[in-house]
C-alpha cells in the first residue's frame, strides 16, 4: 500500500502562510490609511497600524495586495483543479455543522490530518467569500474610474468603502477565532507548516 | 492632507513616548519579524526601497488600466457638496492670492509657442463644465462642479509634443504635481476657470487649477504659475514624499 501524501499539500501550506502574511500587512497598513480620514468615531492606536504615517501605509497596502493577489490566485486555482474545495471544504448540511459545533463546544471535535471538521469547511468557505469581497471592494475604491462598474455593483465609492470596512472586520473576526483555535489544537499548526501525513487505515483519507 | 512640522524641544516628551511606542511596534509589526533587525520595519532604508521599488511598478499597473477613453462618472448639481471642503499642505488661512489681471502662466519645455498666456487668452477658448468625485488620498471625497478649457486644447494650441512623456505643473504656492501624457490629454482633464459657474474662489485655487477627475486629489494642482511638457521625470511635492507618482482613480 502506498504511503499516504503529506496533507495539506505544499502549495497549500505555502500560500497559507504567503496569504496570512500578507493579510496581516494588509490590516496594519488599512489602519493607518484608515486613520486618514476615520469613517467611525474612533481611530487605530497608532502602534498597531503599519507603515508610520499615510503614504507608508499606502505603500505597505499595495505591497500587500500584490503578494496576496499572488499567493490568492495560486490558492485557488490549486483549490478548483485538485478539487481540494470541492473535497475538503465544501461546507456541509445544518445537521453536521450543529453536530460538529456542540462537539467543538465540548472539546470533543476530531481533527484528523486531511480532514476537515463542519465548522471548520463553513469557517474558511466563508473567510475565503469574505476575502474575496474585500479585494474586490477594495480595487473598487482605488480604482472607481477605470473598474466604474466594480464600484457601481459596491453601491457607489461612499458604500464600497464601508464595505471594505466591514469586510476588515469580519477577517479579523475570524482570524481571532482562527489562531485561539490553532492553538488549542497545535497539531494542525504542525501540521500547517510541515504537512501530517494521514493514518494509512482510514480509507477516507487514502487518495 | 498636512504633514504635521515639529517644534522638536517642544515636544520632547511626548517624542520620547513616541519612540517607545516605535519600540512597541517594532515587535508588533509583521510578527516581531522587525525585531530582530532591532528596529522598526518601516524605518529601515532597505525595506523602504523595496516599497519604492514595489510603488514603481503599482505605478505601472495603473498606467496599463488607464483608458483616455473611459470617463469619471459625473453627477447631478443636487448631488453637489456644499460646503465643498478645503485642503492644501497647509491652512486655509495661509492661502495665497494673485491679482488676476497681472497672473500669467508660465509655458515651457517641448511646446512650439513659449509666451504666457493671461486670463483673457483662456476665456476665449471653447469652455467645458463638469461635477465630478474629487477623491482624496486620504479616502475622504466631495462632488464639485468645475469649468474651464480641457487641457488638451490648450496643449494643441501652444503646439506641444504629444508624444512627451509628462506634463509638469508648478504653482505660486510652492506646489508641484506631475501627470503622464495619455491624462492630460483625457477629454475630463480641464484648466478650470470657474467653481459652482462662478469664478474659482481663492480656497479652491484661483485663478487657475486643473481638474483631473481620474486622479487622486493631490494630483490636482491649485494656483497654477507654469506648465512644461517634458520626458524628464519631474515628480512633485507629495510624491517627492513617498505618496505614489501615478495616483490615478
Ligand atoms: C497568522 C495567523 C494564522 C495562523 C496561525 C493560521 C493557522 C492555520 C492552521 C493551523 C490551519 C490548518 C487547520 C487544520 O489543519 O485543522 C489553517 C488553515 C486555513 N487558514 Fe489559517 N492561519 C492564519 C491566518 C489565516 C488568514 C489571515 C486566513 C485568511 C483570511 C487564513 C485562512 C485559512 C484557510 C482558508 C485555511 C484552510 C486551508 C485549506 O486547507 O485550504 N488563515 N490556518
Amino acid at each position: 500500500m502506498p504511503r499516504p501524501r503529506r496533507t495539506p499539500t505544499p502549495v497549500i501550506r505555502i500560500t497559507h502562510w504567503i496569504g496570512a502574511l500578507s493579510m496581516l500587512a494588509m490590516i496594519g497598513s488599512g489602519w493607518q490609511i484608515y486613520n486618514a480620514s476615520p469613517i467611525l468615531p474612533f481611530s487605530f492606536p497608532s502602534w498597531m497600524t503599519l507603515g508610520g504615517w499615510l503614504a507608508g501605509g499606502i505603500a505597505w497596502h499595495f505591497a500587500a495586495m500584490w503578494t496576496l493577489m499572488g499567493a490568492g490566485c495560486v490558492y485557488l486555482a490549486h483549490g478548483v483543479v485538485s478539487g481540494h474545495f470541492r473535497r475538503d471544504l465544501r461546507p456541509q448540511g445544518a445537521r453536521a455543522i450543529g453536530r460538529d459545533m456542540g462537539l467543538a463546544l465540548r472539546f470533543r471535535l476530531s481533527h484528523a490530518p486531511g480532514r476537515y471538521n463542519a465548522v471548520q469547511r463553513l469557517l474558511y468557505t466563508g473567510v475565503l467569500i469574505v476575502a474575496a469581497l474585500t479585494v474586490a471592494s477594495g480595487l473598487s475604491i482605488w480604482k472607481p474610474v477605470q473598474l466604474g462598474w466594480l464600484t457601481w455593483l459596491f453601491g457607489g465609492y461612499d458604500i464600497a468603502r464601508r464595505i471594505h470596512f466591514t469586510m476588515m472586520a469580519l477577517i479579523v473576526g475570524f482570524l481571532i477565532v482562527h489562531v485561539v483555535l490553532a492553538l488549542l489544537v497545535p497539531s494542525t499548526l504542525f501540521g500547517m507548516v510541515f504537512g501530517r501525513r494521514p493514518a494509512p487505515q482510514d480509507p477516507e483519507t487514502v487518495r | 492632507m498636512k504633514r504635521p512640522q515639529l517644534d522638536r524641544t517642544a515636544i520632547a516628551p511626548e517624542l520620547r513616548r513616541l519612540e517607545r511606542r516605535l519600540m512597541l511596534r517594532g515587535m508588533v509589526s509583521l510578527g516581531g519579524l522587525s525585531l530582530l533587525s532591532g528596529c522598526a520595519l518601516d524605518d529601515e532604508p532597505a525595506v523602504e526601497r523595496a516599497l519604492a521599488r514595489v510603488m514603481s511598478l503599482t505605478d505601472r499597473a495603473q498606467a496599463l488600466l488607464f483608458s483616455r477613453h473611459r470617463l469619471a462618472r459625473e453627477f447631478d448639481a443636487s448631488r453637489i457638496t456644499r460646503p465643498f471642503p478645503f485642503n492644501a499642505y497647509y491652512g486655509q488661512d495661509d492661502v495665497r492670492t494673485v491679482d488676476p489681471a497681472q497672473w500669467r502662466l508660465e509655458v515651457s519645455g517641448l511646446v512650439a509657442d513659449r509666451r504666457p498666456w493671461s486670463l483673457a487668452q483662456f476665456r476665449a477658448l471653447p469652455q467645458k463644465r463638469q461635477i465630478t468625485r474629487h477623491i482624496c488620498v486620504e479616502g475622504w471625497s466631495a462632488i464639485g462642479c468645475w469649468s474651464g478649457v480641457p487641457l488638451s486644447v490648450f496643449l494643441n494650441r501652444v503646439g506641444a509634443d504629444l508624444r512627451a512623456k509628462y506634463v509638469d505643473f508648478h504653482c505660486f504656492d510652492d506646489y508641484s504635481t506631475s501627470i503622464d501624457m495619455a491624462t492630460a490629454l483625457h477629454p475630463q482633464t480641464v484648466m478650470v476657470l470657474d467653481f459652482d459657474d462662478r469664478g474659482l474662489p481663492a480656497a479652491y485655487g484661483a485663478p487657475m487649477k486643473v481638474r483631473i477627475p481620474t486622479k487622486l486629489g493631490y494630483k490636482n494642482p491649485k494656483y497654477l504659475a507654469a506648465i512644461s511638457v517634458t520626458n524628464r521625470f519631474p515628480g512633485g511635492y507629495w510624491e517627492d514624499q513617498g505618496y505614489d507618482w501615478f495616483g490615478g482613480s
